[in-house]
């Protein structure tokens, strides 16, 4: 170390203030509690503009409302994508990597005023962006394919939102150095900022992939460049469109085993596979962008296969390895805390009245069964034929990122008020019925797109009754489908109901909540399970030995619908008219 | 618990249970499997997309579609005339995509093969043939040449997948299939 390093580090450690955790007895440094509070709070604003968007594009999609007008529904869709896919995100997950880091390991955050610098580009590129959006000129989709053209300020927004991200990044990267360094915990780090540190490592490549195509993207825009070419831009955007969307699984992920961990007591059954399926994201997951290009022209077949199934499906092993690990880690501790009787006393006793254990356990099993299943159908090179931009390709994604991603980050809400705000949730009744709301509607989204998608329904598209008035060929799709869009218009709106309670509660929380101290700190997580160790060895199920009979049937019961619904769809397959 | 490091220093040794190493495996050799029916359907299936492509200029490409539509013109349909083309079969057809319509409209003999020519001439669309459900991304610029072969008589809608700008989903074409030798 240089002689003018030890002073900075030393005044680093004078400078911070800390404060002790009443729950879980952490050392909480102010400076990154009040980053976390601020990315917080802005996500949930933009949960809340985007979710009303996406409201409205579902109530104009149900034929029977079709409520916007052709131009505005373009407009409403560009920027429902922008502000929930991203922003919403995005800024969350900046929150999650500061509280994995720096609360979690009870040190000192790295450069809380670099924090500040990369909070204000965030939020002057979402809002730049936004602005762009709402003016009209940029209803170019949140894809924005070329050579349709946005104004310059859509994309220069989209690139300082970046830079801040990436900023938040290194800052997260950064704190994992100092609290190395200042040995503020002994040996590694915990899984939940591994899974963390998974969820930073895809961010700094995707921003990268953004960097790389949206720079130039920029400057086409204001005309110093002639000529994207369509699939260079593809390829690279899906480098960050897709392998962001691997930084939400990854950072889902660490969430499920967080809120296990705070709400049962569960630990990693095996510390070694829990961080190798992480790993395997790392190495694999970043293929992605290959989804988006299997009925793309220019591409080998080649190309496509090791691509789409991120090296022999090595990702999704990943997937299914969490999928087993996390409810049976939740098991192994609900047997631990004494419910054995049976295959599934542990599940049926489990804090089910805790919004943020039920939230993460709806986010696992929907994820897996809706959005992880339809996740591989879709990315297998020939099945793409049947479901490419079809609305069955948003079903997918409302499954990973609405059910997944989002009622995972919902329910670790309800743990970050009480740690973080320090204040108690208010209305615990309703905020106990939110994750089921939110779930079933985000649920209900996501199957019935699916159904319309496999009915031939084109995603991203104002009118699906073409009438003859309107076009010179008329076509009409069965009335099963408008059937569909109708359950997923109501679906929405449930959907709505639950995101808006969400806010609501988070927000009236935050300001009117009564404060958190030592008196009622474990109180303020909500109800857990009662530890009722009676015969906890005697009979099958300790936690020591392994053996959890719940976990085997529900792994059993997702890979056989799995298995199903993939032979399934080759049959559909094969009935289509022969093409090479 | 997965908020603190690992109790054990050395966690990397630890063992691992077999409930766990079983899962492993199947969702392992599950992949495997995946990954090699695409390959098996690209020998033995009979969906799969061509990787015959080319560079193309739009103004070609609209060049090589009014020539193929004049010359296997069977009739006009529609308001403002689209010509519906009838290629012989086994031989090529055009289509091409431009906002906001796709162009011409084609009739085709159930059981007999064609090379479909699709690309676009300004922005990305996307060809969905209805009610089948067949998508395919149809750039400018790009042209894939696919041969298809229709099993049913009837009626299809063409329509555009990709947005395309304000007026997509006004955009539609139409592929008739009849039965060989006859015409409709």
């Amino acid at each position: 170390m240089t002689d003018a390093a030890i002073p900075a580090n030393v005044l680093g450690t004078l400078a911070a203030k800390f404060r002790t955790c009443p729950a879980t007895g952490l050392k909480v440094d102010l400076a990154a509690e009040r980053l976390i509070k601020a990315n917080a709070v802005a996500a949930v604003v933009f949960l809340m503009i985007g979710g009303i968007f996406g409201l409205l594009v579902a109530l104009t999609r149900w034929p029977a409302v079709h409520l916007l007008s052709s131009d505005m529904f373009y407009l409403v869709l560009t920027a429902h994508g922008l502000d929930v896919l991203l922003l919403w995100i995005i800024f969350f997950e900046i929150a999650i990597l500061y509280f994995a880091s720096a609360i979690i390991l009870s040190s000192r955050i790295a450069a809380p005023r670099w924090g500040w610098v990369a909070f204000a580009l965030m939020i002057i590129g979402g809002v730049m962006t936004n602005i762009a959006v709402l003016q009209g000129d940029s209803s170019v989709m949140f894809t924005s394919y070329p050579p349709l053209k946005a104004q310059p300020h859509f994309y220069l927004g989209l690139i300082l939102f970046a830079v801040g991200a990436l900023i938040g990044c290194f800052i997260f990267l950064g704190t994992l150095v100092i609290a190395k360094e200042e040995r503020t915990y002994e040996g590694s780090i915990p899984l939940v900022t591994f899974g963390a540190l998974t969820a930073c490592i895809i961010a700094v490549f995707t921003i990268a992939s953004g960097a790389i195509i949206l720079i130039p993207t920029f400057l086409w825009s204001v005309g110093y460049i002639s000529h994207i070419d369509t699939l260079t831009y593809k390829l690279v955007w899906w480098g960050m469109g897709h392998s962001s969307q691997q930084i939400n699984v990854s950072a889902h992920v660490a969430i499920w085993y967080l809120i296990g961990a705070v709400t049962v007591g569960a630990k990693p059954l095996s510390e070694k596979v829990s961080r190798g399926a992480f790993l395997l994201y790392i190495f694999f997951l970043q293929l992605a962008s290959a989804h988006h290009l299997l009925v793309e022209p220019g591409l080998s077949s080649e190309w496509k296969i090791v691509n789409t199934s991120y090296m022999m499906y090595l990702a999704v092993l990943g997937s299914m390895v969490h999928g087993m690990t996390v409810p049976g880690s939740i098991e192994a501790a609900q047997r631990k805390n004494g419910y054995t009787h049976g295959v599934f006393e542990w599940l049926r006793k489990a804090p089910w009245g805790n919004p943020a254990f039920a939230g993460m356990f709806l986010s696992l099993v929907m994820f897996g069964f809706l959005g992880g299943i339809s996740g591989v159908i879709l990315g297998t090179e020939q099945l793409n034929i049947m479901m490419h931009n079809t609305i069955y390709v948003p079903g997918h994604f409302h499954a990973t990122v609405v059910t997944g991603t989002t009622l995972a980050f919902m329910a670790v809400t309800y743990l970050v008020v009480p740690l973080i705000f320090q204040r108690q949730i208010i209305w615990p009744k309703l905020a106990r019925l939110q994750p089921y709301l939110f779930g079933l509607g985000a649920a209900g989204i996501s199957v019935f797109m699916m159904g319309a998608g496999t009915l031939g329904v084109a995603r991203r598209h104002w009118d699906i009754t073409f009438p003859a008035s309107d076009v010179m060929l008329p076509h009409g799709y069965p009335p099963m489908a408008s059937l569909m869009m109708g359950l997923n218009g109501l679906s929405a709106i449930l959907a709505a109901t639950g995101g808006a309670l969400y806010i609501a509660i988070t927000v009236g929380s935050i300001l009117f909540g009564k404060k958190v101290d030592a008196s009622n700190a474990a109180a303020s997580l909500g109800p857990m399970p009662k530890k009722i160790v009676r015969d906890a060895v005697t009979k099958y199920g300790d936690a020591g030995t392994w053996h959890l009979p719940g976990t085997y049937v529900l792994v059993a019961l997702f890979f056989t619908t799995f298995v199903l619904y993939y032979f399934v769809n080759w049959k559909y397959l094969s009935e289509l008219w022969p093409m090479q | 618990m997965a908020i603190f490091p690992p109790q054990t220093r050395i966690w990397w040794n630890e063992p691992v249970a077999k409930a766990e190493l079983v899962w492993i495996a199947v969702a392992f050799l599950w992949g495997l499997f995946m990954f090699f029916m695409m390959i098996y359907w690209h020998i033995y299936g009979k969906q799969n997309l061509s990787p015959v492509v080319g560079r193309i200029d739009p103004a070609v490409f609209e060049q090589r579609t009014s020539e193929f539509a004049e010359k296997f013109k069977v009739r006009e349909e529609g308001n403002l005339g689209i010509p519906v083309a009838k290629p012989t079969a086994g031989g090529d057809a055009y289509m091409l995509a431009r906002t906001f319509e796709w162009w011409p409209v084609l009739e085709l003999e159930k059981g007999k093969s064609y090379k479909l020519h699709l690309s676009a001439l300004d922005v990305q669309h996307g060809f969905s043939l209805q009610p089948i459900n067949m998508n395919i991304q149809v750039h400018p610029g790009l042209e894939h040449i696919i041969t298809l072969t229709p099993t049913e008589v009837g009626t299809f809608g063409v329509i555009c997948n990709e947005y395309c700008g304000l007026g997509h989903h006004v955009m539609t074409g139409r592929i008739y299939v009849v039965e060989p030798g006859q015409g409709r």
